[in-house]
């Protein structure tokens, strides 16, 4: 079980104090999805999660492991959080090939997903060789999610990862992010401000408004 | 009348050998300095921006002289390098690496610095998720996006070193054989009354030199360019 408790404050000025507060807990292969307006905290939290950004209190924690603890002073440093973290514009390393893309966050040793099967779900065989400039927008975020999925991920972040794709390619990848979720069972935290895509990839939906994470769908 | 005598051939391989060190001796700290002052802010930023740019304003002859109070045979520093470890700077070789890397310096920090400003922070953030320590982020993502950075630099510091006169003559000296590099021997030739012919062929070769080690620069880049792409 993933189990997220944590508050955000942030002064960003004195008019515009930004304050969220969330609380839920993921168990594996369940997909949450989290609506909310643009500047309402959605990656401000993801980041939170992954370590990119520390919260003002409170507790993350995968299964047995503590990676944020105010009482207890924990915060571990992101490279040490297994996340998948998948963001709106990919930020595929523009040096390397696919392929070393997707090799570069994999752990040493055995490895629960292996590459093949991810380059299979994800239909990216005939890009490996490929340099990040030569692929199109739904083959950089297919690429991104098979890189995120080979760190071993105990949480699966997928920050707005269509975003930035037309209506066209949306469709095209939805059933890769589906598919995803479906066959490695990972808990994933699905932030879209688009409803349908949301409501398309998760098994629940909260929204995030005022800071504050609301339930709309069961 | 073209071919080289066996002193010119030691002058200009001096000169490549002193290029080439100053360029080794140089890379890391620049990289280093270039980093610390792209991506660090702390007190005294702008001092230390300031230190390292020195060079770049003082006449060489001054830093030279610098270089001989604190590393000379009775300098702060040199006198316990010759007591210790029986270490002179001044006349000997490493002397004028040591009087060109000082000179070539700001100029590498310049155009790492300016390389390391363009990389965007956010594949460094993306690479720390992906298991990344940051030590791992700076040598797989950092620095080979800053590559042409580092070889500008490289070219510019290399390009300096050969061009290098008044710290050189200052702090090493002007030692045939030792010290005396392409624009050493030039002056010692304008020196004398018969050198004019003599200092137009080392003239030449200089420009010679300089142009093939720019081109040969220029080819390394598109070639890393390439394959980058």
């Amino acid at each position: 079980m993933f189990t997220v408790d944590i508050q955000i404050q942030q002064p960003y000025a004195a008019s515009t104090a930004f304050n969220l507060q969330a609380s839920f807990a993921l168990a594996p292969g369940q997909c949450l999805g989290i609506m909310g307006a643009s500047g309402s905290g959605k990656t401000t939290l993801l980041h939170s999660i992954a370590g990119l950004l520390m919260p003002s209190s409170g507790v993350i924690r995968s299964g047995d492991h503590l990676w944020f603890d105010h009482k207890q002073a924990i915060q571990l440093p992101p490279w040490q959080r297994p996340v998948g973290l998948v963001f709106q514009d990919g930020r595929l390393f523009p040096h390397m090939s696919v392929e070393q893309n997707l090799r570069y966050g994999m752990p040493a040793g055995m490895a629960r997903i292996v590459l093949p099967e991810v380059v299979d779900v994800l239909a990216i065989q005939p890009l490996l060789k490929r340099k990040p400039s030569q692929l199109s927008g739904g083959e950089k975020q297919r690429v991104a999610i098979g890189r995120a999925l080979l760190r071993q991920p105990s949480v699966l972040l997928m920050d707005e990862p269509l975003s930035g794709l037309d209506d066209q390619l949306k469709q095209q990848v939805l059933p890769y992010i589906k598919q995803v979720i479906a066959t490695f069972g990972l808990p994933t935290l699905y932030v879209s401000h688009v409803g349908d895509e949301v409501a398309e990839v998760a098994d629940e939906v909260l929204t995030l408004a005022q800071g504050v994470l609301r339930q709309v769908v069961d | 009348m073209w071919s080289l005598s066996p002193v010119e051939i030691d002058i200009v391989l001096l000169s490549l050998k002193v290029a080439a060190c100053c360029v080794l001796v140089l890379l890391l700290p620049a990289i280093a300095m270039a980093w610390l002052l792209a991506r660090k802010q702390f007190w005294g930023h702008a001092v230390v921006d300031a230190l390292v740019h020195l060079p770049m304003v003082l006449p060489p002859v001054v830093l030279g002289y610098m270089l001989l109070v604190l590393l000379g045979r009775r300098g702060w520093i040199g006198s316990w390098l010759y007591e210790q470890f029986h270490i002179q700077l001044t006349f000997h070789w490493w002397g004028a690496v040591i009087a060109s890397a000082v000179m070539a310096f700001p100029l590498m920090v310049r155009a790492i610095r300016q390389a390391l400003m363009q990389v965007n922070p956010l594949l460094e953030q993306a690479a720390q998720t992906l298991g990344a320590t940051p030590i791992k982020t700076f040598f797989s993502i950092t620095l080979p996006l800053s590559y042409h950075g580092v070889l500008t630099g490289g070219i510019l510091a290399f390009s300096r070193s050969l061009g290098e006169f008044g710290a050189t003559i200052t702090f090493a000296g002007n030692l045939e054989g030792e010290t005396r590099t392409l624009p050493l021997a030039i002056y010692s030739l304008t020196q004398s009354p018969e050198g004019d012919a003599a200092a137009l062929r080392l003239v030449i070769l200089s420009v010679l030199v300089s142009v093939f080690a720019l081109l040969a620069s220029q080819w390394l880049e598109r070639r890393l360019l390439r394959s980058q792409r």
